[in-house]
């Protein structure tokens, strides 16, 4: 990859610097603490799910832009989603980041998701990428430690 | 614009020292490489490859007990390798370097040997607000197992430390001070020799991690007077999973073997053992004998350069990036220490450094992002990270242009 805008791409830019879904919630059925020691991206997620599915569901945090975008965009990607249809995006995202990369990922489901289909050519930024779900994942299954992605 | 200037050509030709480097001519994103992470691990220059090579190809054999011909050369030059390193710190005697895989495992060696031998429950142990986290969990650890406690120095918002304060610290459970000799992740300087006359007046034994500094600057155990010295071979153009621990005879003699094993006996029976003489006292099983011979040749190699040349050339490098960084509106130098040495860590207003790091990655560009295994430091200053480009000898002016250039452009990305 030779083009910066490859891997920052204008939507992963923009969700950056106006991130959505970035406050507290009200009334969380679960909340969760995510942590990547190796760069010191910090996470609260917190979601509401009412009968099996995603009411609503945000963020905070201090993060890189790799990190807190996809945070950004993993939320508006699965409010009103039934959690069985979280996971299996967190599935298909997982696989967009970590696949290899003579590999094609089908991105049908991801949606605005797939801009991050340039991080797995920067094996060093998975973990930035995926902190939000592997956060998620520990909310739903109402982990009670802190997550880390080490 | 380019604002490069020539450094004085009179100290040594950069050019034909970059030619040394084999590593220097690789390219990365289609873009010469231009490598700043030297505090993370410097490159290696090819008569250390050379050296190590010899050992594999011609050589190899184990140490110190073979009675054949190959095993007496590798004994011979492992040795020779210590002596190096000996005459390189300027220490009194062989005796006084025991070669360990690095600086965290010297530091864990004095932990555990010195640390269970002669603390007692309710001791303490000063460190300063600036350590790596390899000269603060083995006292941790220390201080877990027999009931020590650590007394930290504070430093200054410019990364200097209150020496003034240390006075304070100090009390008649004061039994060890560990500090650093160069900041890792600021680059200061520590006024250390000033520290160690203070511990002394005291009986207190000082330690010094030296890993910062080997590389840039003579280090005379003697003159600083300190206790211990313990470095990493592959910050200083030597190969990785070999230091050094530098003791003084005196000190070593009093302490117990940290690792049992071969090597490290006289004899051994069920009944009992008897220690080999130092240093081999604290070198138990087969040690990284290549690795060993690589950081002797290390050693011949900065000589042959010379330190002195390598201080003044850097002292300039660092005066051209510091003038040239700063010049960048929303850029941050963290550590502004009026000593410092190699390291150029900063952040820039509104983007994580991480982003830093990959922007300036695709630019060829190679420096380090994250918090340097210095996490205390990162939370005094405030940042949850820093984004640190570290020099060494065969840096240019130009590459500092470059990096400029590079950030300017990763601000512009993110504006």
């Amino acid at each position: 990859m030779s083009d910066v805008r490859e891997l920052y791409q204008e939507i992963i830019l923009d969700h950056n610097k106006n991130p959505r879904n970035f406050r507290k919630l009200d009334q969380p059925t679960c909340a969760q603490e995510g942590f990547n020691p190796l760069c010191g991206d910090h996470i609260h997620l917190y979601v509401r799910i009412k009968d099996g599915r995603i009411e609503d569901i945000s963020f905070e945090g201090n993060g890189c832009a790799i990190s807190k975008s996809s945070a950004s965009l993993m939320t508006q990607a699965l409010k009103g989603r039934t959690v069985e249809e979280a996971d299996r995006i967190f599935a298909k995202f997982h696989e967009l980041v970590t696949a290899p990369m003579d590999q094609p990922v089908d991105t049908a489901e991801l949606g605005k998701l797939a801009v991050f289909s340039g991080v797995r050519e920067f094996p060093a930024r998975v973990k930035c990428a995926s902190l939000a779900w592997h956060t998620l994942r520990a909310a739903l299954d109402h982990k009670e430690e802190v997550v880390s992605t080490e | 614009m380019s604002i490069a200037e020539p450094l004085s050509t009179t100290l040594f030709d950069v050019r034909k020292i970059r030619e040394d480097f084999p590593v220097l001519r690789e390219r990365v994103h289609d873009r010469p490489l231009i490598y700043l992470d030297n505090a993370a691990t410097s490159q290696k220059p090819q008569p250390v490859i050379d050296a190590m090579n010899r050992y594999y190809e011609a050589e190899n054999s184990n140490i110190h007990r073979g009675v054949h011909f190959l095993s007496a050369q590798a004994t011979l030059a492992y040795e020779q390798a210590r002596s190096a390193v000996r005459r390189f710190i300027h220490a009194r005697s062989d005796r006084e370097i025991v070669f360990v895989r690095g600086t965290t495992e010297g530091i864990n060696l004095v932990a555990q040997s010195y640390g269970r031998s002669f603390l007692r429950e309710g001791d303490e142990i000063i460190l300063s607000a600036m350590e790596h986290h390899s000269n603060i969990v083995p006292w941790q650890l220390l201080g877990d197992q027999i009931g020590a406690k650590l007394r930290i120095l504070p430093m200054n918002q410019d990364g200097e430390i209150m020496v003034e304060r240390l006075d304070g610290l100090f009390n008649e459970r004061t039994r060890f001070v560990s500090l650093v000799h160069v900041s890792n992740s600021l680059g200061t300087i520590n006024p250390v020799k000033q520290i160690i006359r203070k511990a002394h007046e005291r009986s207190v034994p000082v330690l010094l991690d030296g890993a910062q500094a080997v590389p840039h600057m003579t280090v005379d155990v003697q003159d600083l007077d300190c206790d211990f010295y313990a470095f990493s071979g592959h910050k200083m153009f030597a190969p990785t999973g070999v230091g050094i621990l530098y003791g003084k005879e005196s000190l070593l003699d009093r302490m117990p073997p940290y690792q049992g094993g071969g090597d490290m006996i006289r004899s051994v029976t069920f009944e009992k053992t008897t220690y080999n003489e130092l240093p081999h006292k604290f070198e138990a099983g087969t040690p990284n004998i290549s690795g060993g011979i690589g950081l002797g040749a290390a050693v011949d190699y900065v000589e042959r350069i010379g330190l002195k040349n390598i201080e003044a050339y850097e002292r300039e490098l660092m005066r051209y990036g510091t003038e040239t960084l700063t010049r960048i509106d929303d850029l941050r130098l963290i550590g502004t220490a009026r000593e410092k040495a190699a390291v150029l860590s900063f952040v820039l207003q509104g983007i994580h450094p991480h982003d830093v790091g990959t922007l300036l990655d695709l630019e060829g560009i190679a420096i380090r992002t994250g918090h340097h295994c210095t996490q205390p430091v990162m939370q005094f200053f405030g940042v949850a990270a820093t984004s640190r480009a570290s020099l060494a000898f065969y840096n240019t002016t130009e590459e500092i242009d470059a990096l400029a250039e590079a950030v300017r452009k990763t601000i512009k990305v993110f504006r």
